[in-house]
């Protein structure tokens, strides 16, 4: 305690400090440990965990997409391809939260790179992308665009202009039914694919070939690690030492060949052009869809370079429906272009022989029944044997050869040449038509009063009116059945497939239905001669076949319309033009080797015979003539 | 008692050139090298941590002139007489630069901490580092140790005034050093054991007060501190690149210019308050051992210096240099490597930057000072 008197004691305080020293270095150096144990528990112990942290915030996956694969003809011919284009990309994270990607949008708006009605569905995608994804806001920028953006580049921070690799079609439309298209990849398309096989991937196919068989076209995507700073940006080294930087090429999808043959289609499409309505071409022997157009078509290159909304809706919304595949999605009742096919039945089922004849007074009804089915002709044709009354489109023996068959009969004969059923072509999309039956129409109506099947019914189906219809698709099927007597194959529109890197083609095998055992080859050729009559002198398709090399065998067709929408608008014009029968033509050439089968439809296109079967030989003329310049008929 | 002034003539012939040259510049030659040693390392890491950039270096190598120029100064011309005399005078100065710099510092981080005299900036609180323990030292100078309790009450008003000065800048970090290099003399000077018992709940209340007196900032530091990975982000990002940077480095660490963490900027601060884990990161356990060591070293023989002072000032003051440049090597090392808070201290002699550099060296300027100026004590 504090003594009154202190003096100062050199050695004793020398002392107190020497002690303290001491104390205070032993305590120096039980702190220093401290740290240095600290350090080896993070440096020694704890050593991997860090190494990868530190490994993952320096390295950087980067996609990259792999090319799609082309699209190739018959012949080689490209039909799709892929060409660099410039597009503008943005990195949500780069630019901050909705507000900010809002407010890009808007400036973008403003310079006149986006419409303003598109920035809905924009930032949509965009919000479905991880936050470091690059998401492609507008594709293939042209000339002004480009400089457009540079212009104002420094405005902008996660938007920038990339390279890539963008969908091109050679022929634009051509052929774009069959083809399908690619588009930029929706909300819904990143539900329904792995995400991160796409990382990079900007388009995807849509419809067609290209999406039904997107899978092999797409290939695998490659990636390359890259350096980036804690900013985010690629660096090229770090320090003196440029690391080791691991990267795996894409693996570009297949090609496809298809069985198109692009002269061909041309043809079709020519002949078809201006006209609303579909074509179809078929090798009998395999199934190998050799042209396949429906018109009016659309530039699949507009979906690859992104649509505004106002230009997809100017599509979506145009009369003339050029977004609707009428090949496979058109429904509309066969008309005439059944009868070869009932004919056959009535051969089969023994309810009409060759040569037996009818006698048609231009009208038909039911015993009992005063209502009259009339014939196109009124007049009548006449008395008629099977071969003529195919010929001549008879309308009253068809209507008697339903009468005798019965609707179920009727049912079941053409199924086995597919109506009413989904051809299985290998694109999407594809209509099943109807083929009705009585118990179709018990399970179609829920009141037990339109639950029966009327015999007045039976009659309609037997000229392809009434219940029935039928996709243009379904009619080259099924004529493909008569031309190769029975062994009908399952459309296909893809070959083979090329993997990347290898010149070897995988070709898919053909797939041949069930074969129609039950009919004669003598049945057969009645039909067939029937077929021919029609096309020659004196039938209903005399004209447009006349002077050709070879032999077409076919049958017209037109079919009434009975319905229009109640609530379209049309002119006066318009609606009568859009009240007159659709024109049909199913044929194959040459008749006695049929290598083509055609089936063409036509809206409202009056006749098959004035219509339809011009379109059909300028189709086989590019097939069966391909060195001589095609028929202008 | 008679003192003779040391003369350097006696022991000429069993020097060496060099150990000649060092007494006649009043230099202690293992401190010497060591620290020597210590700055050139320091100007190697501040290359590589800086990502290479000359301009940095330049400068560094300017600060280093400037802090070897007072070294020099110092332990050539401050005779433990002047010293004694300068060190009331020092903390006055102190004091009253700290007011001005409360009135009208320069803004620097939102903290008022610059003093801004035209063609040089300096933060008054790094003169407060070497004022505080000399004030202490001077003050129990005349007095016989152990320091009684009226003289306790003096020098924690002394330490006290300036701390609390610092903390409202608001420097933490500088003011916890400054109370530390104060209560380091309190200590050396005899400080019973017990008083030091019975001030434990005290300052745990004035901790508990000061937790509502400082900012939100510091006070989110030390939060943060407690558990970084809750703001991995903001606050917590750099005690968790720090770690990363240190523990990837394993052994040997990645190499010179090497470390990702450092060369890509994931760790912030690079240069300067964390450039322990560059070192940490580039050079492995190894080198950061090897820092520690030679800080070892110095430390050591800096008490060894302190203990040979022939009077209370100058054992006070070399302990206290001594001590904190220890309590420096111990909080970044310790901030750094994630068992203390963010306190914003850079690493002695090596981080990048000019005041504490010249600080620190200065220190050493005077504890050598103090050494080579002793008098033969006829025995």
């Amino acid at each position: 305690m504090p003594r009154r008197v202190r003096i100062k004691d050199h050695w004793a305080e020398q002392r107190i400090f020497t002690l303290r020293g001491i104390a205070a270095g032993v305590i120096v150096g039980v702190l220093l440990l401290t740290v240095a144990a600290r350090l080896f528990y993070l440096t020694v112990l704890k050593h991997e965990y860090y190494a990868e942290l530190s490994q993952g915030n320096r390295v950087r996956t980067d996609p990259i997409p792999p090319s799609r694969g082309l699209i190739l003809d018959r012949h080689g011919v490209v039909m799709a391809e892929n060409l660099p284009a410039f597009q503008l990309e943005l990195v949500r994270e780069l630019v901050g939260g909705t507000p900010e990607i809002t407010a890009t949008l808007a400036r973008l708006v403003t310079i006149g790179l986006l419409d303003a009605e598109d920035v809905g569905s924009i930032r949509r995608t965009i919000l479905s992308h991880h936050v470091y994804e690059s998401v492609p806001i507008k594709l293939q920028l042209n000339d002004e665009d480009m400089a457009r953006f540079a212009v104002h580049r420094h405005e902008f921070t996660g938007v920038d202009i990339r390279a890539r690799l963008s969908r091109h079609y050679p022929f634009g439309p051509m052929a774009v039914h069959a083809l399908g298209y690619v588009a930029a990849i929706s909300e819904q398309d990143l539900k329904r694919i792995d995400s991160d096989s796409y990382a990079g991937t900007s388009l995807i196919g849509k419809l067609g070939v290209e999406g039904a068989y997107e899978s092999e076209l797409h290939g695998t995507r490659g990636y390359r690690e890259v350096l980036v700073n804690a900013a985010g940006r690629p660096v090229e080294r770090q320090g003196a030492y440029t690391p080791k930087l691991a990267t795996r090429q894409p693996i570009a999808g297949a090609d496809l060949i298809l069985s198109l043959d692009m002269r061909v289609q041309r043809a079709a499409e020519e002949a078809l052009a201006g006209k609303r309505g579909a074509a179809i071409a078929i090798d009998p022997h395999s199934g190998d869809v050799i042209a396949l157009a429906s018109t009016p078509g659309f530039d699949p290159n507009a979906f690859a370079r992104g649509l505004t909304t106002k230009q997809y809706d100017a599509l979506q919304n145009d009369i003339d429906k050029p977004l609707i595949n009428r090949a496979l999605r058109g429904a509309y009742p066969p008309g005439s272009t059944v009868k070869p096919f009932f004919a056959l039945a009535a051969l089969r089922y023994g309810v009409m022989t060759p040569e037996q004849t009818i006698f048609c007074p231009g009208h038909f009804s039911l015993p009992g029944s005063s209502h009259l089915f009339r014939d196109w002709k009124p007049k009548g044709h006449g008395t008629v044997s099977m071969r003529h009354a195919i010929q001549q489109s008879c309308d009253v023996y068809f209507y008697t050869v339903a009468n005798r068959l019965g609707i179920d009969r009727m049912h079941d004969f053409m199924t086995t040449f597919g109506f009413g059923e989904l051809t299985g072509i290998d694109i999407p999309g594809e209509k099943p038509g109807l083929m009705p039956s009585t118990e179709w129409k018990r399970h179609a109506y829920k009141r037990p009063a339109e639950q029966v099947w009327f015999p007045g019914e039976t009659i309609s189906v037997g000229i392809g009116q009434g219940y029935m219809l039928a996709t243009p698709m379904q009619l080259a099927h099924a004529v493909s059945g008569i031309a190769s007597r029975g062994q009908i194959f399952k459309p296909r529109l893809v070959t083979g497939v090329r993997p990347a890197g290898s010149a070897a083609v995988t070709q898919r095998p053909v797939e041949p239905e069930a074969p129609l055992t039950a009919v004669t080859a003598d049945q057969w050729s009645v039909i067939v001669e029937g077929m021919e009559l029609a096309t020659g002198p004196g039938g209903t398709a005399a004209a447009a076949t006349a002077g050709s090399p070879y032999k077409i065998a076919g049958k017209t067709g037109s079919a009434q319309v009975f319905t229009i929408g109640q609530n379209e608008k049309y002119n006066e014009k318009q609606i009568s033009e859009r009240m007159l029968d659709h024109a049909l033509f199913i044929s194959f050439a040459p008749a006695e080797d049929p290598k083509l089968a055609v089936a063409v439809f036509v809206e409202n296109g009056k006749h098959g015979g004035s219509t339809a079967a011009p379109i059909a030989r300028k189709i086989f003329d590019a097939f069966l003539l391909p060195d001589k310049p095609r028929s202008g008929t | 008692m008679i003192f003779d002034e040391f003369s350097p003539s006696r022991t000429r012939r069993t020097l060496t050139a060099g150990g000649r040259t060092l007494r006649a510049l009043g230099l202690d030659g293992p401190l010497t090298g060591v620290l020597a040693i210590i700055v050139c390392i320091g100007i190697l890491v501040v290359y590589s941590a800086s990502g290479q950039n000359l301009k940095m270096v330049e400068h560094h190598l300017a600060n280093i002139a400037i802090a070897v120029a007072a070294l020099l100064a110092l332990a050539r011309l401050a005779t433990p007489q002047y010293l004694r005399l300068f060190a009331p005078i020092a903390y006055v100065i102190g004091i009253l630069l700290l007011i001005v710099v409360a009135v009208t510092g320069h803004i620097g981080k939102g903290a008022q901490r610059w003093l801004d005299i035209g063609f040089i900036r300096f933060q008054p609180s790094e003169i407060m580092k070497l004022a505080v323990p000399m004030m202490c030292a001077w003050y129990m100078h005349e007095r016989p140790l152990p320091p009684t309790f009226k003289d306790l009450v003096a020098m924690g008003i002394m330490i006290a005034v300036p701390t609390g000065m610092i903390v409202l800048q608001p420097d933490l970090g500088t003011a916890l050093l400054i109370a530390a290099s104060g209560l380091i003399v309190m200590l050396l000077a005899g400080m019973q054991f017990r008083i030091v018992l019975i001030s434990l709940p005290l300052l745990a209340g004035a901790a508990w007060g000061a937790w509502h007196f400082i900012h939100d900032y510091q006070r989110q530091r030390i939060l943060t501190f407690l558990n970084p990975e809750t703001d991995p982000l903001g606050a917590g990002y750099h005690i968790i690149q720090s770690q990363i940077a240190i523990g990837s480095g394993g052994i040997f660490g990645k190499g010179y210019m090497n470390g990702s963490q450092a060369q890509l900027e994931f760790l912030p601060e690079r240069s300067t308050d964390f450039i322990f884990a560059v070192i940490g990161e580039e050079f492995g356990l190894l080198g950061q051992l090897l820092i520690l060591t030679l800080y070892g070293v110095v430390i050591g023989r800096a008490l060894y210096l302190a203990m040979q002072g022939q009077d209370t000032f100058s054992r006070l003051t070399g302990g206290a240099i001594a001590l904190s440049f220890f309590v420096y090597v111990f909080v970044n090392s310790g901030m750094v490597s994630g068992i203390l808070p963010v306190v914003g201290v850079p690493l002695p002699m090596i981080s990048y930057g000019g005041t504490s550099m010249v600080t620190l060296l200065a220190g050493f300027g005077i504890l050598m000072s103090l050494h080579s100026h002793r008098k033969l004590i006829g025995s």
